[in-house]
């Protein structure tokens, strides 16, 4: 069988050169991957490197209690595409979801790669782990997922905690969190743990984490709460396309009116960018099809902790502190996040008069309805 | 003597399944399907806004995704009166013809193929024998023997690397593959195409809902405006740009799908009379013409087989208290009224009570308890739910275009029409309504244009969006065809907010445990007299149950906790 075979471990440069491909058009891929991560020069270099000798990355991607959205979305990512990740980047030796192995040959698998890359593989988990009744909410192959994470994660180099159930328990963690859904991170300690929230996270968003790991043999530098910087850095707010209009005070009141269809702010009927850190308005979805905003609904906020349980998602997101695409996650928990006279205050010195009496107005409305339920 | 094998993880599905069988002289003598993962979310809906539902239901399920949304909305707009704009139907239509296009293709190449296609074998494959026998079943360009032979040197390297990646560990040179090496070829190749080609087809969705997976829905409408002269919303170029995927995810279809489908099934004609079941199907039927509340204008019609009598048509009503009901004898539950009753999702009842053996275990005791899946039953009947028992209700309805596509296939592979219920007519099912679907979604598109056109631009209603114009109390049911089958949502709405929220789903259909009567439910129906030439590597029974397309996460979901009564709702009017 072919897996008992020693790996022999070609490198990128050796795939790109045997798919036809000449020295220089990788060198020009490697300028295009080290722009696309924000490097300069010596980093492109850096990635030359790593791609010319770098054997595929081992890595076991794990699946709680979860929807599988997180690995259809890695499957939609545009650049890489997915294939090319399998066959050429990663060396994917367990996913429940596109493995051939079934049963104990699937379990072997994993068991497999643990021994051999020990200490080198990349863990990906996706989906949260429920705690409660001794874990026998969520069982494979008669196992807990409490006792699979556990074990898999002792060797792991680092950690990917795919969406926001990975990342923080999401739909089954809202109230009144019956399983006791829990995420990684309170669950592993002493591992670096990559966050990657949104339900799910952009497709080129998670084969760019990938990537970035596979090249740099790093982790890419992570936000207070753990997220990577270059996808999570900035509000949807402050990279949305409609903000002129919401600056201007021009919004959609009500699904279809005439506002709709010109495109104005959808902040009163409930958009959720002021208070979401994602990379939607910047690299939208669907290899940059479109977003949340540009199809017409507001944000719901989904990359956001707790996001199911901070407000409805027609009601206005009534209180968020510091304007300006110079704020992000950090200085932001600063302000600390829902204390309303603090964000008022930082809001009044960032806006023009105008603008402030609308969205004062905006807000006790919001507030209001806050109460109506 | 019979032997017990356990294959969990089943893998290539969405979600946690475990199948315990028996084997005896060689075929399957008896089976347990049991899920293994819980999320309760339909306790997690109680006290929140009815609008907010398709949200959180649409989590349910991220494969199958935008399902559970259409349905919630079409659930909430039942117990609020809403009627939406045609425009919103159509648009509908097309991101559920989406769903279908992407769905059944990522399940023929990515989930199922591998159980009947040898990936290993495919480098055996000689690349101009394998040019030749493409073109020859079809016009899809790329076929040369250039293409497969760099395919080939691709596929051989990996190997050559030891790092075998998601085909490490696979049954690969097990007798039961049948295929030439250069129809496994095809396989493969068509594998790392249909991969790429997934991610187009679902910006449909995107354009529409915003993105994929988990695109946006709205009570009443879509909130997708239209707009022809603004930069934002649905205007020439994004419908132009619609059009375009559907012509390129219909040629997918017709030109490399089907073209594959039949030539895989040829060479398993023996899989035509293996693994059929129940021979009862259950339909709710999807895709209006003439608006939801006319299901005569449905393109999937509505209605109930049994004993595989394709001469008659039941109705069914998921109103009745009588019809619909759900049994925990056998699940990890427990309701008031003792292990033995069934109750109508309105009167949905549960504790969960783990009662399996304690982690890590080797084997379930399967005299008791196995599984987090409730057991539901139409009028006391076991039901199998999804493609398979769409097209059998639309052949049976008389429906020139299901006959048309159906009888094709059965002259094409030359077998008889009792072939259908079997593994094999559940694979091909699937891929013959994918045809079908392709081919509405572009009526669809050309009525959303005729409409525009003719001045209709409503995408929304929105009178009753405001939850101070609701009735203080008001119930609705939603339902629809999930690529899965047979999909339902019932809620209770009371002082604005959700009071309960009840789900039954496909996959709870199709793979839940016995019911009080011991009946089987389809998987475990299906898989008796499944043969397993070696009971190491049951790559027959993993075809029997891929050929339903596994589902976990939608069909485990539910229930208080704490045993309470989350409704006591009995009827509703029509």
């Amino acid at each position: 069988m072919f897996d008992e075979q020693e790996p022999k471990s070609p490198t990128y440069y050796d795939e790109v050169i045997r798919k036809g491909y000449s020295r220089r058009d990788f060198l020009s891929f490697c300028t295009m991957m080290a722009a696309y991560m924000g490097l300069n020069q010596s980093g492109i270099a850096q990635v030359t490197k790593a791609m010319s000798e770098k054997p595929r990355l081992p890595v076991i991607w794990l699946h709680f209690q979860e929807c599988t959205c997180c690995s259809e979305s890695f499957i939609r990512s545009s650049h890489p595409i997915v294939a090319d990740v399998l066959l050429d980047k990663i060396s994917l030796d367990y996913s429940e979801t596109l493995m051939a192995a079934s049963g104990f040959q699937a379990e072997q698998a994993m068991l497999n790669t643990m021994e051999k890359y020990k200490g080198e593989y990349i863990l990906c988990v996706e989906g949260s782990v429920p705690t409660a009744a001794d874990g026998v909410y969520c069982m494979i192959g008669g196992k807990t997922s409490m006792q699979i994470l556990e074990e898999a994660a002792e060797n792991a180099k680092a950690i990917i905690a795919w969406g926001s159930c990975a990342s923080n328990g999401c739909v089954q963690a809202a109230k009144p969190n019956p399983t006791s859904a829990t995420p990684i991170h309170k669950l592993v300690k002493g591992k670096p743990i990559i966050k990657v929230p949104g339900c799910p996270p952009i497709g080129e968003v998670m084969a760019g984490v990938i990537v970035h790991v596979v090249t740099f043999g790093t982790i890419p530098e992570l936000d207070s709460s753990g997220r990577p910087k270059a996808f999570y850095g900035k509000r949807v707010h402050d990279s949305c396309y409609r903000r002129a209009y919401y600056d201007a005070g021009l919004f959609v009141e009500s699904f279809d009116d005439e506002n709709a269809k010109k495109g104005y702010c959808l902040y009163k009927v409930g958009c959720k960018g002021p208070v979401t850190y994602n990379a939607c308005g910047t690299m939208k979805w669907n290899n940059g099809t479109s977003f949340p905003i540009q199809s017409g609904h507001g944000c719901i906020g989904c990359s956001e902790a707790n996001y199911w349980d901070s407000g409805r998602i027609y009601e206005r997101a009534s209180i968020f502190p510091g304007f300006g695409i110079e704020a992000n996650a950090d200085t932001i928990g600063k302000v600390a996040l829902g204390v309303t006279v603090a964000g008022a205050a930082a809001h009044a010195v960032m806006t023009n008069i105008r603008k402030n009496t609308i969205i004062n107005a905006i807000e006790e409305e919001g507030k209001a309805s806050e109460k109506e339920l | 003597m019979s032997q017990r094998i356990v294959v969990d993880p089943i893998t290539r599905i969405e979600g946690h399944l475990r199948v315990e069988a028996d084997i005896e002289n060689g075929k399957i003598k008896d089976a347990y399907s049991s899920g293994t993962m819980v999320r309760l979310l339909e306790e997690i809906l109680k006290g929140r806004d009815p609008r907010d539902a398709w949200a959180f239901v649409g989590r349910v399920c991220g494969v199958c995704t935008s399902t559970h949304s259409l349905v919630s909305v079409r659930a909430v707009e039942d117990a609020l009166g809403i009627v939406v704009p045609p425009n919103a139907e159509l648009v509908r239509n097309l991101m559920f013809a989406t769903l279908y296009m992407h769905d059944h293709v990522v399940h023929f190449y990515h989930l199922h193929a591998m159980d009947w296609v040898d990936v290993v074998n495919a480098l055996k494959a000689d690349p101009k024998k394998t040019s030749e026998l493409a073109q020859s079943i079809s016009p899809w360009p790329k076929s040369s023997p250039g293409y497969f032979s760099d395919l080939q040197k691709r596929i051989k390297k990996f190997v050559d690397s030891g790092q075998l990646g998601i085909f490490a560990n696979g049954y690969w040179g097990h007798p039961a593959y049948k295929l030439p090496a250069e129809v496994n070829l095809i396989g493969l190749a068509h594998y790392l195409e249909a991969l790429e080609w997934q991610k187009e087809i679902v910006k449909i969705q995107a354009i529409f809902g915003g993105k994929n997976p988990h695109p946006n829905y709205l009570v009443g409408g879509m909130a997708c405006a239209v707009g022809l002269d603004e930069m934002s919303g649905i205007n020439a170029e994004r419908l132009a740009y619609v059009k375009q995927l559907l012509d390129d995810g219909k040629r997918f279809i017709e030109q490399v799908y089907i073209p594959d489908l039949m030539a895989v099934a040829s060479f398993y004609k023996d899989w035509g009379s293996i693994g059929g079941g129940l021979g009862n199907y259950l339909v709710y039927g999807d895709l209006p013409t003439n608006g939801f509340g006319d299901p005569k204008g449905f393109k999937f019609p509505a209605g109930a087989i049994l004993n595989k009598d394709i001469s008659k048509i039941h109705e069914v009503d998921l109103r009745k208290d009588e019809e619909v009901q759900e049994f925990v004898t056998n699940s990890w539950y427990s309701y008031e009224g003792g292990k033995d009753v069934g109750l109508h999702p309105w009167k949905g009842e549960s504790k969960i009570n783990y009662t399996g053996p304690k982690p890590p275990f080797k084997n379930l005791n399967t005299e008791e308890p196995y599984s987090y899946l409730k057991t539901p039953r139409w009028k006391g009947h076991a039901m199998e739910v999804g493609p398979l028992s769409r097209m059998l209700v639309g052949y049976a309805s008389g429906r020139p275009e299901f006959k048309e596509v159906v009888d094709k296939a059965l002259k094409d592979l030359g077998v008889p029409v009792t072939a259908l219920f079997s593994t094999l007519g559940r694979t091909a099912a699937r891929g013959l309504e994918s045809v079908l679907v392709a081919e509405w979604a572009l009526e669809f598109y050309n009525q959303l244009i005729a409409n525009i056109k003719n001045g209709d631009t409503r995408m929304a209603e929105q009178s009753k969006f405001d939850p101070s114009t609701w009735e203080k109390k008001s119930i609705g049911v939603g339902y629809g065809e999930a690529p899965r089958g047979a999909l339902a949502h019932w809620i209770n709405i009371e002082d604005q907010k959700i009071a309960n929220y009840q789900l039954v789903v496909p996959t709870t259909w199709n793979a839940s445990p016995r019911d009080a009567k011991g009946q089987r439910s389809a998987y475990e129906a299906a898989l008796l007299d499944t043969p397993v030439a070696d009971p190491n590597q049951p790559v027959e029974l993993l075809r029997t149950i891929h050929s339903f397309d596994p589902c976990m996460a939608c069909s485990v979901h539910l229930y208080d906790e704490e045993g309470k009564h989350l409704s006591r709702i009995n009827v509703v009017g029509e």
